[in-house]
């Protein structure tokens, strides 16, 4: 009864409501949204005796990215380019990450050295490592 | 020694300005530098893996709007195992201020980073209107 008698005289008690809830739900994402990460973010895949890596790198240069691997690890290693402009300059955003970097990732078997392929294009890192031959997985013959 | 690099998650639009999308893929917020020198603003945007043909810039009026397309990633016979970021598209609009030559602006893509210059305009003189006698 309430409800539609507020309804004749055009006001909504939800509307308000509604509007809080609102205003806390961006609140709340833009909490989410500062969640520390390691640099640089990587993904990984896995194939046939072959894992790759791809991580975005956005503004190094394909040169400036340092890999090295050992038995079952991968390190990616460099430095974001330095942002030093002239002294006068005045900075209104500062959102994009500075510094040098080091993040070793482990993968899920042991990697040849020797196969390893890496490709830098438009900011993404492409990285895929194989499997040495002697740790590949055999099949078995039963005899009868 | 090199020291530990923490950055912050990207920001995921939930609602992007252009109304529903027809590409069901993430829209990021990219994350962007924006410095002001003597004589120019300059903005630095992340967009990692976006083609230079991917980026689209458009000025109205006061509004300067930044989107980018990614390539799809393919991986043939590889499954995901471990995720830290998506592939998605990148959207930010960001409103300019009255002073900016709008004709010199400037945009260079490289290595996945967009960097537009936008030149700061002469300062507006002002105008005096004279009443017509009637």
């Amino acid at each position: 009864m309430l409800l539609s008698d507020l309804g004749r005289v055009g006001v909504d008690p939800f509307l308000e409501m509604r509007r809080m809830q609102q205003e806390v739900n961006q609140r709340l994402a833009g909490l989410t949204a500062s969640a520390a990460q390691e640099f640089p973010p990587v993904n990984l895949w896995v194939g046939n005796d072959s894992v790759a890596l791809t991580a975005e790198l956005p503004g190094i240069a394909p040169d400036e990215v340092e890999l090295t691997v050992r038995d079952n690890t991968l390190t990616l290693k460099g430095e974001c380019e330095s942002r030093a402009e002239d002294e006068k300059s005045v900075w209104h955003r500062r959102e994009r990450p500075f510094g040098s970097f080091s993040r070793t990732v482990q993968l899920p078997f042991r990697v040849d050295p020797e196969q390893v392929e890496a490709r830098f294009g438009n900011g993404v890192l492409e990285v895929e490592l194989h499997r040495p031959e002697a740790d590949r997985p055999r099949k078995i013959q039963i005899k009868g | 020694m090199a020291q530990e690099l923490k950055t912050t998650d990207r920001q995921v639009i939930s609602k992007p300005d252009a109304g529903e999308r027809t590409r069901s893929r993430p829209v990021f917020v990219p994350r962007a530098d924006i410095y002001e020198t003597q004589d120019n603003v300059v903005l630095l945007v992340d967009m990692p893996g976006v083609a230079s043909d991917g980026v689209d810039i458009t000025l109205e009026k006061r509004t300067l709007a930044i989107r980018g397309y990614a390539a799809d990633q393919q991986h043939e016979n590889y499954r995901q195992v471990y995720a830290e970021y998506s592939a998605g598209d990148y959207e930010r609009v960001l409103t300019l201020s009255e002073d900016i030559d709008r004709d010199g602006i400037e945009a260079s893509q490289k290595n996945g980073v967009l960097r537009l210059v936008l030149p700061k305009a002469a300062p507006a003189k002002a105008r005096k209107i004279q009443l017509k006698m009637a």
